[in-house]
């Protein structure tokens, strides 16, 4: 494991998206709600730009004690990463894809240190 | 921020505007590790939004009073007041963002921009021929006013093949038939058959007129003359009644996209079209492959105890499926491989099956669904990748 520098902590503006290469592999890195994020920019499905995709809440469905649906809702305790090429959706914090647990995306530590980020590879 | 708002503002990272060699880098990183230079990959099914290009389409409508319904706007200020749209969610709902973003690319000067992002595709993908089709076109099956199909065909074929594939061999097409009035889909193929790029027909499948109707001999005997397939290319229609009660797109999608061809393929079948036009070759268009083994064991137990409604066969249907007709790969059910395989092998697929991106709709796939399956040699391989298509469509490659 090595830490490998990817950039200054400011220059995680809104929503940018920060790529640093590390052997064959691309590793993205953003911040979301105050946190930092980084995913390898390969879907477990057919290889999308997945680190580049939408941040959003898993959708739940709410039902009634009759099992009645009352409607839908977003998480607010799951979000999830959503690739751009065919929308598979990626448990933020532990990669795992939605659909599948047992499938995953490569998903890296970030270290926030004297005001440099890296992820350690 | 609501979450409804994350869906608008975190689009893509930072990238502005939207490039198609940007989006897909990745792709084009798939195609030099497998070094798909080396192997001929024909796209069987790709589409470009000729809605964007109303304008220039509008002027090749022949009759005046519908050229001009074409410059009208619809109640929403959109300049297809023709046009059949329904209320759909290909990009579920933002995420797959080539939805939201795809007017933003900017093509190359010289050139209509179709054919720079046709181009950009292509090469990302790894393709070295793509035959494109519209995209709201294809519903035009529906459309309560069959004029429109047949005006709108006429003119979008006419500007196709006019302004936009003589840019560029390698991008072909097959004509779009207004299957709605079989003797306009016959001045079709008799007036586009020979055109440069042209290399078949279409007909779009969300559609109720069947097609062992009489009136359409003449069309198949003028297309099986040619020697050119005549494909059916997978449609949707939401308003289906069967279809009224599907509440997600998911679900009307997966049945839409193969039910009409799966009643389009019984009624050629059953009727006997293989052996009144034995030299016709039929392809099933964007509906995946899973649905074929299920109408092959359907129709044979069917026909099995039935043969007498089915009087101009001389074999079961599903040898018909694997000899007259011919399938495109996507959007290619692969999470059963075991399944997968026996699939490929009923239908023949080396010899039937043709590869399919359906790009840059939002199930499309990459030639890596083909090249990547562990059971196909490589010379099976390549026959789905390109040499099929090859044959078909009498592609003059080197």
């Amino acid at each position: 494991m090595t830490d490998v520098f990817v950039a200054r902590a400011e220059e995680f503006d809104g929503d940018a998206r920060l790529a640093v290469e590390h052997g064959p592999i691309q590793i993205l890195v953003f911040r979301h709600a105050g946190r930092f994020y980084a995913f390898e920019n390969r879907c477990a499905h057919s290889g999308g730009p997945v680190a580049e995709g939408t941040v959003l809440g898993r959708v739940e469905a709410v039902l009634g004690p009759d099992m009645t649906c009352l409607g839908e809702r977003f998480s607010t305790d799951e979000l999830h990463l959503v690739c751009p090429w065919h929308g598979w959706e990626y448990d933020l914090e532990t990669g795992e894809y939605a659909g599948d647990r047992s499938v995953r995306i490569n998903r890296f530590d970030v270290v926030e240190r004297d005001g440099a980020v890296y992820v350690r590879a | 921020m609501t979450q409804s708002d994350l869906v608008r503002e975190a689009i893509s990272g930072t990238r502005p505007g939207f490039d198609s060699r940007q989006h897909l880098a990745n792709a084009r990183k798939q195609a030099v590790e497998r070094n798909y230079a080396d192997i001929l990959i024909v796209d069987a099914d790709a589409h470009h939004y000729e809605n964007d290009s109303l304008g220039e389409i509008a002027k090749y409508i022949e009759d005046p009073v519908i050229r001009h319904r074409a410059q009208g706007t619809d109640k929403y200020g959109k300049a297809q007041s023709l046009s059949m749209e329904y209320n759909q969610n290909q990009s579920v709902a933002g995420r797959i963002v080539r939805y939201p973003k795809r007017r933003q690319e900017v093509g190359d000067p010289g050139v209509p921009r179709d054919v720079s992002i046709v181009r950009r595709q292509m090469e990302s993908i790894g393709i070295d021929y793509q035959v494109q089709f519209p995209t709201p076109m294809l519903h035009l099956g529906m459309h309560p006013d069959p004029q429109i199909e047949t005006a709108l065909s006429w003119a979008y074929t006419r500007w196709l093949t006019e302004e936009i594939l003589p840019h560029d061999d390698r991008i072909m097409t097959l004509v779009y038939l207004p299957f709605t009035d079989p003797d306009a889909s016959l001045r079709a193929v008799e007036t586009f058959g020979s055109r440069p790029g042209v290399v078949g027909f279409m007909v779009t499948g969300a559609r109720y007129k069947a097609v062992h109707d009489n009136a359409y001999m003449k069309v198949y005997r003028a297309i099986e003359e040619r020697d050119l397939p005549i494909a059916f290319h997978a449609s949707s229609y939401p308003h289906e009644r069967m279809f009224e009660g599907m509440n997600k797109f998911l679900s009307a999608h997966a049945l839409g996209f193969t039910f009409y061809n799966m009643v389009h393929l019984t009624n050629c079948v059953i009727n006997g079209l293989p052996e009144r036009f034995p030299s016709l070759k039929w392809i099933w268009m964007e509906s995946g492959l899973a649905w074929i083994p299920f109408m092959m064991q359907r129709l044979d137990n069917e026909y099995s105890m039935r043969t007498s409604e089915a009087p101009l066969l001389k074999m079961k249907p599903s040898e018909y499926m694997r000899r007259n007709f011919y399938y495109t790969t996507q959007p290619i059910e692969d999470g059963n491989l075991e399944a997968l395989e026996l699939t490929m092998r009923m239908v023949n697929a080396e010899s039937q099956l043709l590869f399919a991106s359906d790009y840059p709709h939002w199930d499309f796939n990459l030639p890596s669904t083909i090249y990547d399956l562990p059971f196909l040699s490589m010379d099976a391989k390549r026959n789905i990748l390109g040499e099929n298509a090859r044959r078909i469509f009498h592609l003059e490659t080197t």
